[in-house]
């Protein structure tokens, strides 16, 4: 049952950085793709009626795991208290620049908004890569079951960590180059012209990055948590996941080439899936480790999770509720499909 | 009080007040805006459409700001109050996660389409995305009432060998009665809010002498929803959630009415300062005996004051609570009084040329959010001294390893950026209103 939920957490999760993280992406470029005002509209409109619907499977992906998992939830968002306050003032800022842009006539307010859009979504994007590089890494979790990190200490790995140490950083930037591809090929796909071909020209010029960083990346977690080998080994059909990782960056540079932008969003989405299934696959059933007791002070699926009552009524709403959920977002984007237009409503 | 408790109950009580004053007008416009489109579709009306499509406006600016104020209310659970998350996850998190699972997809997905699909959907499949938005808010609105109820009044639970509680029962934890009357009494709190302010911008066109068709409508509509649920408002829902307080919280009846000794015939102070060092009420105005009538249904029936329970049971701040009652009591009155003139000479044709009573709905606006915070100031003091009702203190429910100077860092941060989206808010709200319905549509939308 522990497993079944956090699996469950996990493809929300997953659905929310692949849907929120090509509108994060589409503001990283904003700025430098959207050189004329038309142009930074059709990026706006590409997302504008989708943005907040994204946004809402952070909420819910937030609010299933305080429903499976409480104690995950008491200690991790405790514990990364002010990295989690910046997300939240970012994620406002991010929320009115989209939103009360299209209420300014004045140039110059639109500009500073523009300006609040792009770098909201690039610290964003920053935070989310370095949080799961927390989580991967490991926290210095008392007996209690809580911790509380600083934004940083000395920038090491070991158990007086901070928020942000060259590893995390290094997954922080792992994150911004991949949602800016990402970001890239949906503008891309929703767009035509100008436009089409310099975002095509953002993901080809970040593909090589991409694959360094993702290489480099991989060894660094080997080097920082050594015991993410342990259930690869133990499964080896979990070596799957680093083959779809790679076949899925062959398939970005391969369609991106030809000018295929559907297939190269589709590649990066499954890239994203298949690190963030990698990352979750080498953790379980440990959710949080402890770097100061992993052993015994680690967080699993087990010692978190609500009782066995609760999650088995919980399927019970959460399958339709998800059901209902897809539905609706089929219809949103089917509604909204094709290349976008200035013309007509909205943004 | 320990300095860190304190700060993370001034962090939560600001940060919840500020959200709720943007879901209260979206939850009481979205039936408004529904009665607008279906008036529209059925008398292929155009008015009532550009109506509709201007309040669909204010709300789209509205919903934004609730949205991204209500996202820290669910991350707090978490950060501020990680013990309380561990203790009582277990049974909450079933309605926090439905919320996100069944109100919040439904609402986002379909507002996307109300407010920027217009000329894709046909006129009934944009009516069905404005029910859909409108359903979203009030299922949002019911799973969060009910994990308040569970905190007012705990259902459906166990007790767990780690000390959490777990739930034990789900139809009791969303039968709860304290949440049915809770979520009657909160509704129609939130469509009073959504009325008296389209009424409002209506009379400020009526006199303005600006888009006069609109604001007719506005009025109209506005008026009439403020009558019926400010009536709604007291009885049968403020009845239903006083006498749920009676039997479940007397320690609270007793502190909300600041009756500070136990009495038959017990009378309803209306106007008074409660002295809780001396436990009396300075310069009281009171109407004899009807405190106990209105509990008990009963002119002489006893009624506990505070001297029946223990000092450390009472709510902490007495007088904070007995005025906070005492205003929402005391609004929700005068929105009777306001709605039934203004009914009557709606009724009588006289409405639109009085301009003394456009004047009392012109600014009557702030007083339903007043009124409604006061209300949830009533619910959330009244609770104290408890978090969870008789199963865990305050004290303890708060995150021991955040300190108070990391609290006092995120509250300021809090404080500054609420101060310019409400700034940010009142600017653009303004801009809409006078720019007005039959403008052509803004370069925005």
């Amino acid at each position: 049952m522990e497993t079944l939920w956090f699996m469950f957490v996990a493809v929300m999760v997953a659905a929310y950085v692949v849907l929120d993280g090509f509108d994060l992406g589409a503001g990283a470029i904003y700025l430098a793709a959207g050189k004329t005002a038309d142009e930074r509209r059709k990026i706006l409109r590409a997302i504008g009626p989708v943005w907040d619907g994204n946004e809402v499977w952070l909420i819910a992906a937030g609010g299933t795991l305080y429903f499976a998992f409480p104690l995950l939830y008491a200690s991790s968002f405790s514990g990364f208290y002010l990295p989690l306050m910046m997300v939240l003032w970012l994620l406002m800022l991010r929320g009115i620049g989209i939103e009360l842009r299209a209420h300014m006539e004045n140039p110059v307010w639109v500009g500073f908004f523009d300006l609040i859009f792009c770098v909201s979504s690039v610290l964003l994007a920053v935070f989310f890569g370095a949080a799961l590089g927390n989580v991967v890494r490991g926290v210095p979790l008392g007996a209690d079951g809580y911790f509380f990190e600083p934004l940083w200490t000395n920038f090491r790995v070991g158990t007086n960590t901070g928020i942000l140490d060259w590893y995390t950083v290094l997954t922080g930037v792992i994150a911004l180059v991949t949602l800016t591809a990402h970001g890239s090929l949906y503008v891309a796909v929703k767009t035509d012209g100008e436009l089409n071909l310099r975002t095509r020209n953002v993901a080809l010029w970040a593909w090589p990055l991409q694959l360094t960083l993702t290489i480099v990346g991989l060894i660094a977690t080997c080097y920082v948590q050594p015991t993410v080998l342990d259930n690869y080994k133990q499964h080896v059909v979990g070596f799957l996941i680093p083959v779809i990782v790679f076949g899925s960056l062959g398939a970005m540079i391969y369609s991106i080439r030809k000018g295929l932008d559907k297939l190269a969003f589709v590649g990066s989405a499954l890239y994203i899936v298949g690190m963030l299934v990698g990352a979750a696959f080498a953790l379980y059933p440990v959710v949080l480790p402890a770097s100061t007791d992993p052993v015994h002070r680690s967080l699993t699926i087990y010692n978190t999770a609500a009782g066995r009552h609760g999650l088995t009524v919980g399927l019970a709403w959460w399958i339709p509720g998800m059901i209902l959920a897809l539905g609706y977002f089929t219809l949103l984007f089917r509604m909204f499909r094709g290349k976008v237009r200035l013309e007509g409503e909205g943004y | 009080m320990d300095s860190a408790l304190l700060v993370h109950r001034i962090h939560f009580a600001f940060t919840i007040t500020f959200h709720y004053l943007f879901p209260q007008l979206t939850m009481g416009l979205a039936p408004l805006i529904v009665v607008l489109k279906t008036i529209a579709l059925r008398r292929k009306n155009e008015v009532y459409h550009q109506a509709a499509r201007f309040w669909a406006r204010i709300f789209g600016i509205n919903f934004v700001l609730g949205v991204v104020t209500g996202i820290p209310m669910e991350f707090q659970f978490g950060t501020n109050w990680s013990h309380f998350s561990r203790f009582a996850g277990g049974v909450i998190g079933q309605t926090l996660a439905m919320e996100g699972v069944f109100a919040f997809f439904l609402e986002s997905a379909f507002l996307g389409l109300f407010l920027y699909g217009e000329k894709r959907l046909s006129p009934r499949a944009h009516w069905c995305s404005a029910v859909a938005v409108f359903l979203g808010s009030w299922l949002s609105g019911f799973f969060i009432i009910v994990t308040d109820a569970w905190m007012q009044h705990p259902v459906g639970f166990v007790g767990a060998a780690d000390g959490s509680v777990q739930l034990s029962s789900f139809w009791e934890l969303v039968l709860n009665p304290w949440a049915w009357w809770q979520y009657a009494h909160n509704m129609s709190g939130a469509v009073i809010t959504g009325a008296f302010v389209m009424a409002s911008v209506g009379a400020f066109y009526l006199l303005w002498g600006k888009f006069q068709d609109y604001g007719r409508i506005f009025v109209r509509v506005g008026v009439t929803a403020g009558l019926i649920f400010s009536v709604l408002q007291l009885f049968p829902t403020g009845d239903g959630q006083g006498r749920m307080i009676a039997q479940h919280q007397p320690v609270t009846l007793a502190a909300m009415e600041a009756l500070f000794v136990s009495q038959s015939g017990a009378p309803l102070v209306i106007i008074g300062q409660p002295n809780v060092e001396e436990r009396k009420i300075d310069n009281p105005i009171e109407v004899p005996s009807a405190l106990s009538f209105l509990t008990y249904r009963a002119w002489k029936a006893d009624v506990q004051g505070l001297d029946a329970f223990p000092r450390d049971m009472w709510p902490e701040n007495v007088a904070l609570l007995y005025y906070s009652y005492h205003i929402m009591v005391g609004l929700g009155t005068i929105f009777i009084a306001i709605s039934v003139v203004a009914a009557l000479l709606l009724w009588r044709g006289k409405l639109f040329s009085s301009r003394w009573m456009l004047w009392i709905l012109l600014l009557a606006l702030p007083f339903p959010y007043i009124a409604n915070t006061a209300g949830w100031m009533t619910a959330e003091l009244g609770r104290q001294p408890w978090l969870v009702y008789g199963l865990m203190r305050t004290a303890d429910g708060y995150s021991k390893q955040v300190s108070a100077g990391n609290g006092i860092f995120t509250l300021l941060g809090f404080l500054g950026m609420y101060t310019v989206l409400g700034i940010l808010f009142l600017f653009l709200v303004r801009r809409e209103i006078e720019q007005g319905p039959a403008a052509e549509v803004s370069s925005g939308h």
